[in-house]
């Protein structure tokens, strides 16, 4: 006779978790000061935690208040987070409340989260692209309890989490759905909500916070700081890239090279009569710096992975344009806007730290471990992608030419960086700091951020190496060595074989674009100030006061 | 800050309406540079006052280029840098040589 297996456990344990919380809570509704002792009733040593850590909205009242656990009673917390942004996410392991994490991106805290590694109180089990990490929410990392951010609740417990949705909705799928515990902070609880993102009964706590939610403006870029240089990238990447494989399916990175492409389309672009032919369809946040090519009408849609503050109102007056609710708000959702930017994408184009010979990217440096966040699955082929397009099938041809092989398409992934960084640190190097970082971290890989295998062009103010039509990895160093400028990795260059592969268009410098670098200036800029872009939105763009300077 | 000086010999002389010229900004990660004529026997002299110690190399390379696209006789170029990359330094040269031979507007 063997016993009869308990098929319910789980909700079992939720069921006796809720029990000893009730104290603490009227209904779903819990007080601000009876967060930490509702957390230390429902919490166990052990359990894997999943608090709400996106590369924009945080849910730091509840990071907060879990920082604040006596360690006695709660420790050896097992983190699944997206994003380790702020203090507190660090300040939970220093304190010994967790020792276990899985993470994407640590950026803000990269260097601290290094020498909690080094001194042993961090275990770290893997660090993964946004999508492998929600995907193992639904596999091997589900979260037990879930601590998440929404901008409004109402009586019932029904969430709205509006224009940065981001992580939450699948963080709360794969939580409730397997008898974990949703815990809900929000800036403020209406009679009505103006929609339900999340609905009440996936949802176990609701705790107003004492202060809203915070937000960081991260996609919003400045264009007073775009140089002459990257406006001469831009028009090379327009010009050799967008134009010559008509790219209208796209993400952009979030940096100035890119803020720059985004400036020149309703200048530059319009002039070469690429409005309508490029550029069409984006995965992106809701850049300010594409407000001006909206206006000019060479943008059909956006669907975000977060928002931005401040196109809050623009975005509600450009419906066409963005994904928004019957309230008019946008909703984004940052795991399907990932499957968008790596399925139904042809173009990825971003910067990085280092490029070495065989066009390996990676944003590590020694003492930061920083992570991956999107930029793999944005910036790989999509090996399942069975759908045609021009861009798609032009890039695998190229690929393909002269190889006896199936036809098949290819994504473009695009590495745009000058040779240079500020305090001339090379873009281009023999071996990526990655290496060492990984010996010294006990990474059983080194962190590579974009595969050379993946890279289609690199582009740099020397030119594009166009790595799809190399055909040996003797080419493929020359045309990265070719591109590479007056760092050592391009004074190493084999001058006859650069050339040699000029003559065969594989390298191509601004002249042969039919560019004069002369034309490279800031006033191709559809919009040279932040005001500027105020101005081409019709003042609907408020930005955030740190971007004012009038 | 550092001084680099720099002759080269083989070039063009330029027309008459050349006339001194001055590009760009002292700034941080940009420089100034100013090109005169002046009887230097056929020579093209550039001196570089940059504020990036040890960079010399790359400046030669960087001029080594400049003249093979150029190529000017009796020339003196003033380069102020404040730390401009390879990039920035070239543009301007090009763009400070293209008003000098295109004279006085």
């Amino acid at each position: 006779m063997t016993a009869m297996r308990n098929w319910n456990s789980q909700a079992e344990d939720k069921a006796a978790r809720l029990t000893r919380a009730a104290p603490w809570s009227r209904g779903k509704h819990v007080l601000a000061e009876d967060t930490v002792a509702l957390l230390e009733a429902i919490l166990r040593p052990g359990d894997r935690v999943c608090l709400e850590g996106n590369n924009q909205k945080q849910a730091d009242f509840l990071a907060r208040s879990l920082a604040a656990l006596d360690p006695e009673k709660i420790h050896d917390l097992h983190m699944v987070q997206s994003v380790l942004a702020l203090p507190e996410h660090l300040d939970i392991f220093e304190r010994g409340i967790a020792s276990r994490l899985d993470f994407s991106f640590s950026g803000p805290q990269s260097l601290r989260l290094a020498s909690l590694l080094a001194e042993g109180r961090i275990t770290i089990g893997a660090i993964h692209t946004y999508l492998e990490l929600f995907g193992r929410y639904f596999v091997d990392l589900t979260p037990r309890v879930s601590l998440v951010c929404a901008q409004y609740c109402d009586a019932a417990g029904n969430l709205y989490t509006g224009p940065n949705t981001e992580d939450t909705p699948t963080i709360v799928e794969a939580t409730a759905f397997k008898r974990g515990i949703v815990i809900a902070q929000v800036n403020q609880q209406l009679e009505t909500l103006p929609r339900v993102d999340i609905p009440a009964d996936w949802v176990d706590f609701v705790i107003v916070s004492p202060a809203p939610h915070f937000i960081e403006p991260l996609f919003t870029r400045d264009p007073a700081q775009i140089s002459e240089i990257q406006v001469l990238m831009a028009m090379m990447a327009i010009k050799g890239i967008y134009a010559d494989y008509e790219v209208n399916r796209l993400n952009h990175g979030i940096g100035f090279d890119t803020a720059a492409i985004e400036l020149l389309l309703p200048t530059f672009a319009a002039e070469l009569g690429l409005k309508g032919k490029i550029c069409r369809h984006w995965a992106l946040n809701p850049h300010p710096a594409l407000i001006p090519a909206i206006e000019a009408g060479f943008v059909d849609s956006v669907h975000s992975f977060g928002s931005e503050l401040g196109m809050e109102n623009y975005i509600r007056a450009r419906p066409d344009i963005f994904f928004t609710g019957p309230d008019g708000g946008m909703r984004s959702n940052r795991a399907l806007c990932q499957a968008a930017g790596h399925y139904a994408c042809d173009m990825f184009i971003g910067s990085t730290l280092q490029i070495d010979l065989a066009g390996n990217s990676s944003t590590a440096t020694l003492g930061r471990i920083a992570g991956f966040g999107g930029a793999p699955n944005m910036g790989a082929d999509a090996r399942g992608r069975r759908h045609a397009s021009p861009a798609w099938l032009k890039a695998g041809r190229e690929a393909r030419a002269g190889r006896n092989l199936i036809p098949r398409g290819q994504k473009l992934v695009v590495q745009m960086v000058e040779t240079f960084r500020e305090h001339m640190q090379p873009a281009f190097v023999e071996r990526l700091d990655a290496w060492e970082l990984a010996e010294s971290a006990g990474m059983e890989l080194p962190p590579v951020m974009i595969y050379g295998e993946d890279v289609s062009h690199i582009l740099t103010e020397e030119g594009i190496a166009n790595l799809l039509l190399c055909r040996t990895d003797e080419e493929r160093e020359q045309a990265i060595r070719g591109v590479a400028g007056y760092t050592a990795v391009g004074l190493g260059r084999d001058r006859l074989m650069v050339e040699n592969l000029r003559d065969r268009g594989i390298i191509r410098r601004p002249e042969d674009l039919g560019i004069d670098k002369r034309m490279a200036t800031r006033d191709l800029l559809a919009a040279r100030s932040v005001k500027d872009l105020v101005r081409a939105s019709g003042g609907l763009y408020d930005p955030p006061k740190r971007f004012r300077n009038w | 800050m550092e001084t680099l000086r720099f002759t080269y010999s083989g070039g063009l002389p330029v027309g008459n309406q050349a006339a001194a010229t001055l590009v760009g900004v002292v700034g941080s990660g940009n420089l100034e540079i100013l090109v005169e004529r002046q009887s230097l026997a056929g020579a093209c002299e550039v001196e570089v006052i940059t504020a990036a110690i040890g960079f010399g190399t790359i400046w030669q390379s960087v001029l080594d280029d400049f003249f093979a696209r150029h190529g000017l006789a009796d020339i003196r170029i003033s380069i102020n840098d404040v730390g401009a990359t390879p990039a920035v330094v070239s543009l301007r040269l090009d763009q400070a040589i293209a008003s000098f031979l295109a004279g006085p507007q």
